[in-house]
């Protein structure tokens, strides 16, 4: 699986995946703010909590899209 | 202070018996010569990616860890969560620069960061500067795991005056510079395995348990007060604690594997791809870590800090009692026992891959750079093991005679120092574009001012930093982390053009840094 054209440093398009995940988890303001609670837990706690496995699978995909 | 409590001091002990038992037996686990320094440093390089899930898992999710983040949750609530961004962030770094410096350092076997810098960059003064930051930022660090054994102890009971009190912390040092001197790298990644399965068994069952004790979560969070639940919304004229929230998780993201502990974890892993695959699977401990600070609302929640029977523990250890009182409050004395040693167990994985780190260092760019340049190879690991032990002799000293808030300080420095190291060895990794006094400059402009400012804010984390009517609150690390890539970017084109007209050295070669 190598679909994505490569630049110098052995990055590719997939790599984007990591730019999203750092520019979620680096703003706060978005996630600040106890509504919507799930299972009684602020939202402050479980998105960040949440994005601890959506940055897992973004490094499976990568890992698996890119692997040399 | 509480009664002991024997049941649970002797699985604390039985747990701390059979590692220790571990940690010798290591010796003939995947069995190379310990006479030379990357078998007894590196673990021969030899782990897959189970093994190494393990000891990096051990190595950065530390004892000081699991009772410094809830305790921060406890005292200063929503900020302590930063742990979870900063664990976020911290995988993609591994994946992509890591791995790339695995495999130069693998190709060239280059054992430390120094001895990637000074390959890299031909320059045995900035090499020094990456082993001497790493050195300093170590100790503290090793200091503070101690602390954790003896928070546990402490919550076991077990006290006294003098002497007597530190005998048990003493004897758990014994024991760990014992075999970390005997069995190297394999010792702490052969107990990093049942440590980290008491934490997970730990963790899970707590954070199961203790909410239905406490009637659920949404309970638990009508107990915690408003200005702890989130962070404050900064004013006007002002990023207040967003920007110091997400500058806080950035830079320590940035600064965790530059550590010498958390490199030599990585280095000792056998290929990229255990690499590569542990950046997929460490969020596992992160998911944890995260859990781990909601116990800080546990604490507040179950009252645990306005019961009499703890008033001692938390007047002498403050915060960091959180975690255990809750535990003891929480938990029958056998699992007590267990959770204890966990934490306990926790600190002595880490303690030993930090010592082993510096060692290695010492030895590789400090002593073959200037003492002794041609050593064999039974010297040269010889040398490393000694220094494994002052290493420990000397956190163990500062534990034992310096008051525990300035290990705190120290440790907040280091992460400070540590980050200045970020563009040899991270960028280093991408690019010898850099002029190696450039970098040097660099470095002691970061270092210096990271210290002046950490100094103005009366050493803590954040520095307000004004710009006309703005304020930018921010990670004192990430600032002085910018500044110091401006005067290398700034100086490296003046130093090149007066510099000597000699191509400059580079051993590795761009084919180096991939599989």
């Amino acid at each position: 699986m190598n679909g994505a054209p490569r630049t110098q440093g052995g990055l590719s398009w997939w790599h984007l995946l990591f730019l999203i995940e750092f520019a979620v988890v680096l703003w706060p303001p978005l996630y600040n703010k106890v509504e919507p609670t799930l299972l009684g837990i602020p939202f402050f706690y479980w998105f960040q909590l949440l994005w601890v496995f959506v940055s897992a699978a973004f490094t499976a995909i990568i890992y698996f899209a890119t692997s040399d | 202070m509480q009664q002991v409590n024997w049941v649970a001091l002797s699985i604390f002990v039985a747990l701390f018996g059979f590692i220790s038992w571990l940690g010798f037996a290591a010796a003939r686990w995947r069995k190379g010569d310990l006479d030379q320094l990357h078998e007894w440093g590196l673990g021969g390089r030899r782990f897959g990616t189970l093994i190494t899930w393990f000891l990096v898992g051990g190595d950065i999710y530390t004892a000081y860890t699991f009772i410094a983040i809830p305790a921060l949750a406890f005292g200063a609530g929503a900020v302590a969560f930063f742990a979870v961004p900063y664990t976020i962030m911290v995988y993609p770094l591994l994946f992509l620069a890591f791995r790339r410096l695995w495999h130069a350092c693998h190709k060239h076997g280059y054992i430390t960061a120094g001895d990637f810098v000074r390959g890299r960059f031909g320059n045995r003064w900035l090499a020094l500067a990456v082993t001497v930051t790493g050195i300093v930022a170590t100790m503290p660090y090793i200091a503070l795991q101690l602390v954790g054994i003896q928070v546990v102890i402490g919550a076991l009971g077990i006290s006294g005056t003098g002497l007597a009190a530190d005998l048990p912390l003493f004897i758990a040092f014994v024991v760990l510079a014992a075999f970390t001197y005997s069995s190297g790298l394999r010792a702490p990644a052969s107990i990093a395995i049942v440590k980290d399965i008491l934490i997970y068994v730990t963790a899970i069952t707590a954070i199961i348990v203790i909410p239905l004790q406490l009637g659920g979560f949404a309970k638990i969070f009508a107990a915690i007060p408003p200005q702890k639940l989130l962070l404050a919304v900064p004013g006007s004229n002002t990023t207040g604690s967003y920007s110091g929230y997400a500058t806080l998780a950035l830079g320590s993201a940035l600064a965790l594997f530059l550590y010498p502990h958390s490199l030599t974890g990585v280095l000792s892993a056998s290929s990229g791809h255990a690499i590569r695959r542990n950046a997929a699977m460490l969020p596992s401990y992160s998911f944890m870590l995260g859990l781990l600070a909601l116990f800080g609302f546990f604490v507040i929640a179950a009252g645990v800090d306005k019961l009499p029977e703890y008033a001692g523990g938390f007047k002498q250890f403050g915060n960091n009692f959180a975690v255990p009182a809750l535990l003891l409050h929480s938990f029958p004395s056998w699992f007590v026992g267990v959770a204890f040693a966990a934490i306990g167990i926790g600190a002595l994985v880490p303690a030993a891959i930090m010592s082993i780190a510096a060692a290695n260092l010492y030895t590789r760019n400090i002593h073959r750079e200037f003492i002794n340049k041609n050593p064999t190879d039974k010297q040269e690991s010889q040398i490393a093991k000694t220094v494994s032990l002052v290493v420990k002799v000397g956190a163990l000293v500062f534990i034992l005679f310096v008051p525990t808030q300035y290990a705190v300080q120290l440790q907040l420095l280091g992460g400070i120092w540590i980050i200045q190291t970020l563009p040899p060895v991270m960028l280093g990794a991408y690019t010898r574009w850099f002029n190696s006094w450039a970098l040097l400059i660099g470095w002691a402009v970061g270092t210096y001012a990271g210290t002046a400012m950490a100094v103005s804010t009366k050493l803590t984390t954040t520095f307000p930093l004004h710009v006309g009517a703005y304020t930018f609150p921010g990670y004192t690390a990430v600032y002085t982390l910018i500044l110091n890539l401006v005067v290398a970017t700034v100086l490296t084109p003046l130093f090149n053009a007066v510099g000597p007209r000699r191509a400059p050295i580079d051993e590795t070669a761009a084919a180096d840094y991939h599989a």
